[in-house]
């Protein structure tokens, strides 16, 4: 019952808060908001705490007949890959109800709940082990995303809520057909199964680009990422804390639950275009990075570079590779969040996120310039951060693959650290030019304890990763060996 | 006649009845409610009767949907010597026609009174629309299929008409006449060439002789070409569609409503009557036919829907592209699950139509008719619920989850791929995602936009109660789609079983 009271808790929460908050003031309607997400999150713990290393496969499963018809079920079930997705999905939650604290003000009511909703759904596609259950909480979640976009975004949000839905709407239809035609040769919805099914390579290979699209979609990898720095650019900060920090990792969670097993002699032969696809997303998107002037779109391309490095991670089919991309799936999670929270900090202030309008900012905010500088330095994988465990992972799993693939892949770092570090130069250091930074409040409390987590987490993670591997670690290795037997 | 025979057609009777009884009584019966200001006062529109006749009209109807809902679950009746049947597939069908009429004329009486619409005339109108469809989805003759055709569509020609003072609504009912009884002449047309071919007008006759191979299959394959050329104009797939969205943008909303749903249903009996109860040994010839339909119907409804600022005309290109929907579940194999996709489509589509059409006309208001999409601008914030509704009905259409649209189409493609028609239904879904962005422009309006003009929600709290219970269900039957589904299975699978 512990996935069925994650999803749902913060889903009931919301409807709660839907329903009361249009006629009451808001202030309630934050609390209420605080507390579901709060109650979330520790309906989640148990998961990780009661979590059984030794065990490989599908644990605390749930498994209901939802529509007989098709054999559709309710079935949930963690493993190692999928636990931590879960946690920090609600974990996020809370800092996304408390950036909103009072920057919101229209509207409360509908915006606190559209996140609550989301998060339930985000935690049922990490969890269902049924594929239309997946579809449907993955289709599901384009709705409350849309509404936050659209709402409550910047002054072109309406071009980016519709550029989000579609694009996401064109993978995942394509992923439906693809569900349909193995629900015909299995006569059944169970990914678990489904797993297991036999499957000539062409079949595969068609199957494997369905899933896909899908899943490329959402990553986003290169050529597709196209939507993501336009949504992140309009979104508000709990939108684009949400979308960076979990909703990205829907899709390459859904290489590992679908794509790898399911198709896994077309994963290996389509290893290389995967492989060749990341490599442009990190080195291309990359440098395309180094040229923005807008702080939002530069850490959205650099959330494209860095989701590059996980699914190149995967498809080195070693260990180290696919361990080393869930990590930095996890890591990227909390500083991709963070970024976005300072950025949503500074734009409360000043109103803008050119990079240009800005310098200096650390004689005003001292405080704050430590919390982001230390984040801008996860971004760019400094050791003692969560940055550094899953990339240095991935290089060490890219050099034994191939030593020029490993060569490339690490320029990510220098790429990382150039986008990063003269974005920093350029807004918390040199002097003062616009009379607004002058102006400038250090942050509050509030403020203050989201960044304090959040350092927390990140450095914690950084020093210590190994309470993160040790779960993940039976889950990845029971994958690879799945992987490595031919389907066909 | 045996009283077999009035267990069988019991309900249209009760229903044939109660309607002339209501029409001639509404003469007589004086109305205690004075008349809505500023409406003209003539013989014409002065309300008699009204609440008298609209207030059994509820009970008779609901009445009605009982009676059918509980024979569901009954086995098949032939009656009237072989005029009549009365199967699972026709009550089903027929229950969701009843509803859907108990339903449209609930959230239209606001609307009618402020336009001085609401008359004994209207509701009489309709209910002899809905004995039509009654009749036509249960025939078992080819006469009396098309005797409730022309039944079904008489009276919704004189609808359209009524607000005979709009150039509009007259130019809509000529179109719709004209273009109706070229259709019944497609339809008579066919018919006469079954007929010729199999000498007899009994459908299982027709059944049983199409298969032998003595008949002429040329004049067969013509007559079948005329047929589904006419089921085509009843349903309003491309390229019989030019009267939908005029019909629907001219016709007073109420109207609009009375043809947009409970009709769909029994234009969909009737396709299944000829098409599966009468030709299914032809199933290779028409199967292809309804492939090119539903396609074009897709493309072309989904694409041209884009262009509308009117959301009827808007909502009429979605109906075009979603009765493809429809006729592509007509393609699935011929097995035990056969067609049960296409039904669970037609009745969870009508559903979302009565939903979205009751919002447009509890916008309305007297003097001003909630059409455009600036009507709805900003609907969030002065009404959230209603907006809820609107966008709730907007997913639905477009088919994403957890919306019953989308357990609906999901049904439609499972049928497809597993008649190993998967480029059709990836065609189908790149459709519907064109389909997707008009039905997001409308959430967009309601959500994102700011109010043009104040917007009231006029109608009655029980109005207003009907128009949430319809959401809710709309997301409730979404989540738990399995019920319907299985109804629809079973009743399909025990008529086909049966015939």
């Amino acid at each position: 019952m512990i996935l069925s009271f994650a999803i749902w808790i913060p889903i009931f929460f919301g409807l709660i808060i839907l329903f009361y908050g249009s006629e009451h003031p808001s202030a309630g309607v934050r609390w209420l908001a605080l507390i579901g997400s709060i109650i979330g999150f520790v309906a989640t713990l148990p998961l990780i705490l009661d979590f059984d290393i030794a065990n490989a496969g599908m644990q605390f499963v749930e498994n209901i007949a939802w529509i007989p018809r098709y054999d559709i079920s309710y079935h949930l079930g963690v493993d190692g890959i999928s636990v931590w997705f879960i946690v920090l999905t609600a974990f996020i939650n809370i800092f996304v109800v408390i950036a909103a604290w009072e920057v919101i003000d229209k509207k409360v009511s509908q915006y606190m709940a559209s996140f609550l909703i989301l998060s339930g759904l985000m935690i049922g596609v990490f969890a269902a082990l049924d594929a239309l259950l997946f579809y449907v909480f993955f289709e599901a979640t384009l709705i409350p995303m849309y509404i936050i976009i659209g709402v409550w975004g910047g002054h072109n949000r309406i071009y980016a809520a519709f550029k989000f839905f579609l694009y996401t709407l064109l993978g995942s239809l394509l992923t439906l057909i693809a569900m349909l035609y193995l629900y015909n040769s299995t006569n059944t919805f169970d990914i678990l199964t489904w797993q297991k099914a036999p499957l000539d390579i062409v079949e595969q290979v068609l199957i494997f680009f369905a899933f896909f699209m899908a899943f490329a979609v959402k990553v986003p990898m290169w050529p597709l990422h196209t939507w993501l720095p336009d949504v992140h650019v309009e979104a508000p900060t709990g939108g684009s804390v949400v979308l960076a920090a979990i909703m990205l990792k829907l899709g390459a969670y859904g290489f590992l639950r679908f794509s790898l097993p399911i198709a896994p002699d077309a994963s290996q032969y389509l290893g290389p275009f995967i492989i060749f696809l990341s490599l442009v997303a990190v080195i291309y998107v990359g440098t395309v990075a180094l040229v923005q002037k807008d702080m939002k779109k530069l850490v959205a391309y650099s959330s494209v570079a860095h989701m590059g490095f996980v699914t190149l991670g995967f498809f080195l089919f070693s260990p180290l590779g696919v361990e080393g991309g869930i990590v930095q799936m996890i890591s990227h999670g909390f500083v991709s969040g963070a970024m976005f929270l300072s950025i949503g900090v500074l734009y409360d202030r000043m109103h803008t996120r050119q990079i240009a309008d800005y310098g200096g900012v650390v004689h005003k905010m001292p405080a704050f310039t430590a919390f982001a500088v230390l984040m801008a330095m996860a971004n760019c994988g400094l050791p003692a951060t969560s940055g550094f465990v899953g990339e240095f992972m991935v290089i060490l799993a890219a050099v034994d693959y191939d030593f020029l693939i490993g060569i490339l892949s690490a320029t990510a770092l220098i790429l990382g650290a150039a986008y990063s570090l003269w974005m920093v130069k350029r807004v918390f250091f040199g002097a003062i030019h616009n009379k607004h930074v002058e102006e400038l409040k250090d942050l509050n409390a509030r403020e203050y304890f989201m960044m304090a987590v959040l350092t927390i987490c990140v450095l914690g993670m950084g020093v210590y990763p190994k309470p993160f591997t040790d779960i993940i670690h039976p889950a990845v290795i029971n994958l690879l060996q799945h992987v490595a037997v031919s389907k066909i | 006649m045996q009283a077999f025979d009035l267990f069988a057609i019991l309900p249209e009777l009760v229903l044939l009845v109660v309607t002339c009884v209501l029409l001639v009584a509404s003469v007589y019966v004086r109305e205690r409610q004075p008349a809505v200001a500023g409406v003209e006062q003539d013989i014409f529109h002065t309300p008699r009767g009204v609440g008298f006749v609209y207030f059994f009209t509820i009970i008779l109807l609901a009445y009605l949907a009982i009676a059918f809902a509980s024979r569901i679950g009954d086995v098949s009746l032939v009656a009237m010597n072989g005029l009549f049947q009365s199967d699972p597939f026709s009550n089903l069908l027929k229950a969701c026609s009843c509803g859907a009429v108990l339903v449209s004329l609930i959230y239209s009486k606001q609307y009618l009174m402020d336009r001085g619409m609401f008359r004994p005339d209207f509701i009489v109108l309709s209910l002899l629309a809905l004995l039509g469809q009654l009749v036509l989805v249960s025939g078992s003759n080819l006469l009396t299929l098309y005797l409730g055709l022309e039944l079904m569509a008489l009276p919704t020609y004189a609808l359209v008409a009524m607000r005979h003072n709009s150039e509009k609504s007259v130019e809509a009912a000529i179109k719709y006449f004209i273009l109706g009884a070229l259709a019944s002449g497609f339809l008579l047309y066919g018919m006469s060439m079954l007929y010729g071919v199999t000498g007899s007008l009994d459908l299982i006759e027709i059944f049983k002789t199409v298969a032998d191979p003595r008949v002429n299959h040329l004049v067969m394959a013509f007559g079948l070409v005329f047929i589904v050329a006419g089921l085509a104009f009843k349903l309003g797939v491309v390229p019989f569609h030019m009267w939908v969205p005029d019909v629907y943008q001219g016709a007073p909303t109420a109207v609009t409503l009375m043809i947009a749903a409970a009709p769909k249903i029994a234009a969909f009996g009737l396709l299944f009557r000829l098409l599966v109860n009468t030709l299914l040994p032809l199933l290779g010839d028409w199967q292809p036919m309804l492939v090119l339909l539903s396609i074009l119907s897709l493309v072309v409804g989904n694409i041209t829907a884009i262009a509308q600022t009117n959301i009827k005309r808007m909502l009429a290109y979605s109906a075009i592209a979603q009765m493809g929907f429809v006729m592509l579940g007509m393609l699935s194999v011929f097995d035990d699950h056969a067609f049960s996709a296409s039904t669970y489509y037609v009745i969870t589509y009508v559903l979302t139509t009565l939903g979205s059409f009751g919002l447009l006309m509890l916008l309305s208001r007297k003097g001003y008719d909630c059409e455009t999409l600036d009507g709805l601008k900003g609907l969030n914030k002065k009404h959230p619920w209603f907006a809820f509704i609107g966008l709730v009905m907007m997913f639905s259409l477009a088919g994403i989850p957890p919306t019953v649209g989308f357990a609906a189409k999901l049904s439609v493609l499972e049928a497809l791929v597993d008649a190993q028609h998967t480029f059709i239904a990836i065609i189908a879904v790149i459709a519907s995602l064109i389909g997707a962005f008009y039905y997001l422009r409308v959430v967009k309006v309601m959500y994102f936009d700011e109010p043009l003009h104040e917007t009231t929600i006029s109608g009655s709290t029980f109005a207003k109660g009907l128009l949430s219970l319809n959401c809710i269900l709309v997301l409730v039957l979404g989540i738990f789609p399995g019920g319907l589904m299985a109804i629809c299975l079973d009743a399909m699978r025990r008529t086909l079983l049966g015939s």
